[in-house]
Order: structure tokens, then C-alpha cells, then sequence
């Protein structure tokens, strides 16, 4: 308990708060309260005069207009609906296909963005070219413009309906898109879904519970990729044989259209198709980015230990390079999501089509109706980055 | 429950300050009266239809024209005595319930679907029906198809947010008829879709159906379905509330109609203003105090017969014999001539 030298020295006074217009702290405090109450007296301003006005102009609100009839039609649909469903049931139909296009493009974009980064960085000069060129034109050209395109050029060179390209009696292409046999009753395929995704995460623990043992002790473990194998892909086997029955419907040719099986229409093909490849050609220059971040010494060093190409790119370059990649790459994800809004120029029912397009001029409580449109849509991008975050965070440097 | 006010609340706010964006210029809107507001503008600003052939479609130099249109003109013929003095603003069907609530537009004189639940929760107000139409369906001939009825199991084009869609859907389910419907947020959409063969028909109101089939080629190959599976009463909005506004548009459409009536149009309004008839008289503004109730001089009615004409006119120049959609009057004639439109008399 000794006391620094120093206690004999008188202490430093705190300086005391000095209500003077020369005093920098109290202008900003005074600052900082103006701006807040400005800020506060515009929010209610406006609040009470928007309020004000639908009241005054008769227009009706509230969200009672979710559990009414919607009386329209949707065409692709994840999940039963008709038109004597209700509005919020409309909902629930556009914010899936808003997320099903999502997830199946952050998907597709991902992988060609990555086969294109490292195409540009070949040494082939006419594969780094191409890609170049691809990077080039596709990061250059507006999406709503490339959508267009891909939608009239898929109608214009497809056949029509009772033309259609014909695989086996089972796969039809044509003008109103790809039908393919599927199950008659959809949960079967959910189901799948879902004991796919269970075997890959057994799979996946298995095996970094054998690497786990193989750097402990310095033996691989036997059979460790056979066995991932089997525990990824026994319980799908096993679901398809002995699950629940599978009735499989065929499409046919009606009089019209081709009738029964699964179709994926031209709308959605064509948003998939032009996000992805619009996409992709961001995240193809920031994995371009991220490998070229990685020091020529790491290559070198693989290449020294006598590790192949493949080997130093898949386990000694990309690993270090998504550290770079990573927190740019979840822009590009939310900027997928949100563009799928441009889905309304296609006529794909997403979202912004169904809900703030049909149902907006249906019920004509748009304020409402953005508002939950947008709420959405932050909520979509929030998870996206939170998701992007962990991960990050995962793969982040730890530093020893 | 504290925690959902709060965040009921919250949510309020958040969308009271989006609706604000809406309709920003509102408040003041909202005290003054539409035909002070214009006068002082010195123009109408008219909420029309993107481009609907006989309608309200631009020409080749730029102005534009059709039924809708000549609404318009006559209002601003009746208000400025100058048929030329309007601001047209193109709407989509999503896009005109709020571009009008909001203020953006006097009115709206696009062919929109006079429905109980418009009239009653949108805050708008219809003043007439400038057009009786019905909803049907076009179809390539190739197809051989000749009946509504037949189109189970057909794609369908439609455009969102109107009364076409619901229509159909509600025509289909009642036939219990299957169907594929393929949405579009714009007309054109539609039928370029149409077009290309994504769908086997198109559906809109029969009027639409005869104007978009003169952007498709050989008119030939194409036929429009005579059955109509829906009325559709098309005719001008108001905000709700501004009775004075409500009635100057009515009467602008009635005056056009009592003209034809009595046969008085662009050609022989000169010789009209002289008559002695006091039916004539009371129109023309030479007897009585007519125009005064509108807030217009005496001489509206017959300045909006100098520059536009009577409603047979309009019709027959827009959309009838007169012009290249060759509708026939139809529903649409006088009822002295066995139709529906009938005004209340100038009296």
C-alpha cells in the first residue's frame, strides 16, 4: 500500500463543466440536443401529417386486409394457394419464390464466380481472356437489360408447346419452360431435402472428427472418405426406398400445354439465369482479389513441400484467400437478393410483384404494404449478413 | 403486450413516414379546392393510360389523344375556355390510385373499372362512366378457338392489379376451368408475352383487346372473343371530399353527352348559340346561371363544344368508325339510340 510518489503532488482537477459558449464541450452538447430535437419534431411532423391525411382523405388502413380473400391467381407457387386464399397467404406464396431465386442463385453465382476468378488468373491465355472478357461485358451491362434478354431470347428460341423438345417421354421443353416428372405429392421432395442435409452435416462431423484423430495421433484413419461417403448418402437411398411413396406423375401434351410433373417456368429461368451470371461476375474479380492477396511465397512454399497445383490452390491458396474474399462476397449476396426485385419486369411472382404490386393495387393500403415489403426484405438481407458474419468470424486468422 | 404496442408503434411510425413520401404535397391540397389549385397551375394535370390506342395514346407529333383524353381537354376547355391547357401524366394500373390520392393528378381519366370497393375505401370518388366495356379474351386464330369456355388448361396473359385479373380468376373457378395465368406488371408486357407465344390468350377489357391488336400485325390473325365475362363501367376519379371538383368533371362528361343529344357539336355550335330552344339556351350558358354553380362561366359548355365536341364525336373520332379501332357505339350509344349512356338533363 505504498503510495506513488506522485500522491504528494496536488491531483489533476477535473475540469469542471463550464457553461460558456467558448466552451467546446457544452457547444457540442447544445449541438447535439438541437439536432435531436429538430430530428424528433420532423419524425412527428411527418408521422401526424401522413396520419392525418389518409384519415382525412377516407383511405382505409390497419392490416385487417391479411385475412381477406385475394380473389388472384399466382402461377408458381411453393406452397398450396388459390384464389379464395387470403392476401397474407399471397404473401407467404411471393416471399418464397423471392427466397427460393435468392438461395438458388447466391448458389449458382458462387460457384461459376469462383470458376471464373480462377480462369482469369490462368495461365492459358485464352481461358484468362475469356473470362476477362466475360467479367467485362456481363459487369457492364445493366441487369434489368440482361433479364429482358434472357427472357425473350429463351421464349423466341424455344418451340411452342406442342413442339416441344422431348426427352424420353419424360422431359419437355418449350416456350412455357422445362417439365419434368415429379412426385404427385411435393412433401416427399421436402422430406429429402431434409435427410440430404441431415447425411451431409453427419458426414461433414464425421469427417473432422477423423482428421481431428488423424493429427492427434499421426495415423489416417481407415476408410474415412468411404465412410463420409455412406453417411451422406445411405440415409437418401434409404428415404427413397423405404420413405413414403413415391407417385410419380408424368407430364403429357394437353391441348394447350403440357399438362402434370413439374414445371420451371420461363420467368423463373430467366431471373435465375440473369442473376447468377450478373453476379458472378462481381464475385468472380473479388476471388480474383482474394487469390492475388495471398503471397507468391505460400505458393512457392506448397510447391517446395512438393504439394501439386491443385493440391496448393484447393488446401494452401483459396483457404487464406477467402479471408479476403469473404466480407465483399456478402455485399454481392444482398445485392442478389435485392435485385431478384426486378423480377416484376419478367412477370415472376416474386415478392415486390405479388404482394407490393397485386396486392398493393388490390387493397391500395400501400403504405402498409411497402412497409411490410421492406421489412422484409432488411430481414432477408440481415440474416444473409449475420450468416456471412459467422462465418467470417470462423475463418478469420487466429492469431497464436 | 407492452412489447407489441411498442412495436405496433414503431411500425406506425415507419410507415406513417413512408406514406408521407407518397403524398408529400398533400396538406395543401387539402385545405384548397382542386379548381383554385388548377386556376392557379394554370393547367390540369390529367392522370392517363401509358398508351392505350383510342384512349389516350401520344401521336406522331407528340400530342396526345383518344376518348380518355378528350375528357381532359374538355375540363381544361371549361376551365381556362383553352382545351389545350393540360399536363398529361401517364399512369400504370399500379401506379394511378396512388398518383391520385397522393395529389399527383387532378384526376384520373384512365380507363379504370368503376367498383364498389374503389369508390368506397381508395378515397376516391367516380364521376361518371365515360365507356360501358366487358372483359374478354384475344387468341391467335391458328389456335381455333372460339369461346372462353374452351380455354381450360390454357396459359393466360393478363396485366396485375386490375380487375381483368380478378375477373379471370374468378371466371375460371366458377367454370371450374383450369388455367395458367402469367402476370405482367405493364400492358405491353403482356402482349409482347402474348406475342411470343408464352401464352395461348390474352385478357383485358374488349376495348384494350381491339386497340392492342392493331400493335400486332395482321389483324387477321388474331380474333377477339364476342362473350364478355365481366362489366366494366370505365370512367373518371376525384379525391374524394371536393364536391365542386366531383361535379365539374361530372358535368363536363354530361355536358358532352346532352350535346349529342341534342345535336349540337363543333360543327354547328355557331349557329346553336343562336337558337332559340331553351334546352339549347340552358347548355350554351345563355339562360340561367348554370356554369356559376361549377365555379365556370356560363359559357363552359359551349367552349367545351368549340374545342373538343359532343361525346358522339369524341367516340366516333377515337375509338368508332371514325378511326382505326372501328368499335361499334354498342353499349356506348345515346339511349334514345337503344344504349346505356344517359345524362342527367341541363336544368
Amino acid at each position: 500500500m505504498t503510495s506513488p510518489p506522485s500522491a504528494s503532488a496536488p491531483p489533476p482537477t477535473k475540469p469542471a463543466i463550464v457553461w460558456s459558449v467558448y466552451d467546446a464541450k457544452t457547444r457540442g452538447l447544445v449541438l447535439q440536443v438541437a439536432l435531436l430535437l429538430a430530428l424528433g419534431a420532423f419524425f412527428y411532423e411527418i408521422i401526424t401529417n401522413a396520419a392525418d391525411n389518409l384519415r382525412r382523405q377516407n383511405v382505409a388502413s390497419g392490416f385487417d386486409f391479411l385475412g381477406r380473400t385475394s380473389g388472384f391467381d399466382i402461377s408458381q407457387k411453393l406452397i398450396s394457394y388459390s384464389n379464395s386464399m387470403s392476401f397474407g397467404r399471397a404473401f407467404w406464396v411471393g416471399l418464397l419464390n423471392t427466397v427460393l431465386v435468392a438461395v438458388l442463385g447466391i448458389a449458382l453465382a458462387t460457384a461459376l464466380g469462383l470458376v471464373i476468378g480462377i480462369a482469369r488468373l490462368s495461365n492459358n491465355w485464352l481461358i484468362a481472356r475469356l473470362a476477362t472478357a466475360y467479367v467485362e461485358i456481363v459487369r457492364n451491362v445493366p441487369l434489368l437489360l440482361q433479364l429482358l434478354f434472357w427472357y425473350f431470347a429463351a421464349l423466341r428460341a424455344l418451340p411452342m408447346p406442342l413442339e416441344s423438345h422431348v426427352l424420353g417421354q419424360a422431359v419437355f421443353l418449350n416456350r412455357r419452360g422445362l417439365y419434368l416428372p415429379w412426385p404427385a405429392d411435393g412433401s416427399v421432395v421436402v422430406g429429402l431435402i431434409v435427410v440430404v442435409l441431415a447425411g451431409l452435416a453427419g458426414a461433414l462431423m464425421y469427417r473432422r472428427r477423423a482428421l481431428a484423430i488423424a493429427i492427434e495421433t499421426g495415423q489416417r484413419v481407415a476408410n474415412a472418405g468411404l465412410y463420409t461417403a455412406a453417411l451422406a448418402l445411405v440415409p437418401a437411398a434409404l428415404w427413397v426406398a423405404l420413405g413414403p411413396e413415391w407417385t410419380v406423375e408424368w407430364p403429357a401434351p394437353g391441348k394447350f400445354n403440357i399438362e402434370g410433373g413439374l414445371n420451371i417456368q420461363p420467368e423463373f429461368g430467366a431471373l435465375l439465369v440473369g442473376l447468377s451470371v450478373y453476379t458472378a461476375a462481381f464475385i468472380a474479380e473479388i476471388v480474383r482479389a482474394g487469390i492475388s492477396g495471398v503471397p507468391r511465397g505460400q505458393t512457392e512454399a506448397a510447391t517446395a513441400l512438393g504439394l501439386s497445383r491443385g493440391q496448393t490452390l484447393r488446401l494452401v491458396v483459396l483457404p487464406q484467400a477467402l479471408r479476403i474474399i469473404i466480407p465483399p462476397l456478402t455485399n454481392q449476396y444482398l445485392n442478389l437478393t435485392k435485385n431478384s426485385s426486378l423480377a416484376v419486369a419478367i412477370g415472376y411472382p416474386d415478392l415486390v410483384s405479388v404482394f407490393s404490386g397485386t396486392v398493393l393495387n388490390l387493397t391500395n393500403q400501400a403504405v402498409e404494404v411497402i412497409l411490410v415489403t421492406m421489412a422484409v426484405y432488411l430481414t432477408l438481407s440481415l440474416a444473409t449478413s449475420a450468416l456471412m458474419n459467422w462465418f467470417n468470424a470462423r475463418w478469420a486468422l487466429v492469431e497464436r | 403486450m407492452l412489447r407489441n404496442s411498442i412495436i405496433g408503434n414503431g411500425l406506425f411510425a415507419f410507415a406513417a413516414a413512408v406514406g408521407i413520401v407518397a403524398s408529400s404535397v398533400t396538406p395543401a391540397h387539402a385545405q384548397k379546392k382542386t379548381l383554385d389549385l388548377v386556376r392557379e397551375r394554370g393547367a390540369l394535370v390529367c392522370g392517363v393510360n401509358t398508351g392505350l390506342a383510342g384512349f389516350s395514346q401520344p401521336d406522331d407529333k407528340g400530342d396526345w389523344k383518344g376518348l380518355d383524353v378528350d375528357l381532359c381537354r374538355a375540363i381544361a376547355a371549361a376551365i381556362f375556355k383553352d382545351a389545350s391547357k393540360v399536363r398529361y401524366v401517364p399512369l400504370t394500373a399500379k401506379e394511378r390510385f396512388t398518383a391520385l390520392q397522393s395529389g399527383e393528378v387532378d384526376l384520373l381519366s384512365r380507363n379504370t373499372t368503376w367498383t364498389m370497393s374503389r369508390d368506397t375505401s381508395l378515397g376516391l370518388s367516380f364521376a361518371g362512366v365515360m365507356y360501358y366495356d366487358g372483359q374478354s379474351f384475344m387468341v391467335k386464330k391458328s389456335l381455333g378457338v372460339a369461346s372462353a369456355k374452351d380455354l381450360s388448361g390454357a396459359s393466360i396473359c393478363v396485366q396485375t392489379g386490375t380487375t381483368n385479373e380478378l375477373n379471370l380468376a374468378d371466371y375460371f373457378r366458377n367454370n371450374k376451368l383450369k388455367y395458367y395465368p402469367v402476370v405482367f406488371e405493364k400492358n405491353d408486357e403482356a402482349v409482347a408475352a402474348y406475342n411470343t407465344g408464352r401464352c395461348d390468350a390474352y385478357t383485358t377489357d374488349s376495348s384494350g383487346l381491339y386497340a392492342e391488336r392493331l400493335k400486332l400485325g395482321k389483324l387477321d390473325d388474331h380474333i377477339i372473343f364476342k362473350e364478355l365475362i365481366s362489366k366494366e363501367p370505365l370512367g373518371p376519379a376525384v379525391r374524394q371530399g371536393d364536391f365542386q371538383w366531383l361535379n365539374l368533371v361530372r358535368w363536363t362528361l354530361y355536358a358532352m353527352l346532352n350535346a349529342e343529344e341534342l345535336g349540337i357539336g363543333s360543327k354547328n355550335i355557331a349557329e346553336a348559340l343562336a337558337s332559340e330552344n331553351p334546352q339549347f339556351k340552358r347548355l350554351l350558358g345563355k339562360e340561367g346561371d348554370f356554369g356559376k354553380g361549377l365555379g365556370l362561366e356560363n359559357d363552359w359548355a359551349a367552349q367545351i363544344l368549340k374545342q373538343v365536341g359532343n361525346y358522339g364525336e369524341s367516340f366516333d373520332r377515337n375509338v368508332g368508325e371514325g378511326s382505326r379501332l372501328a368499335i361499334p357505339r354498342g353499349l356506348n350509344a345515346l339511349w334514345t339510340n337503344g344504349g346505356l349512356q344517359y345524362s342527367a338533363p341541363v336544368r
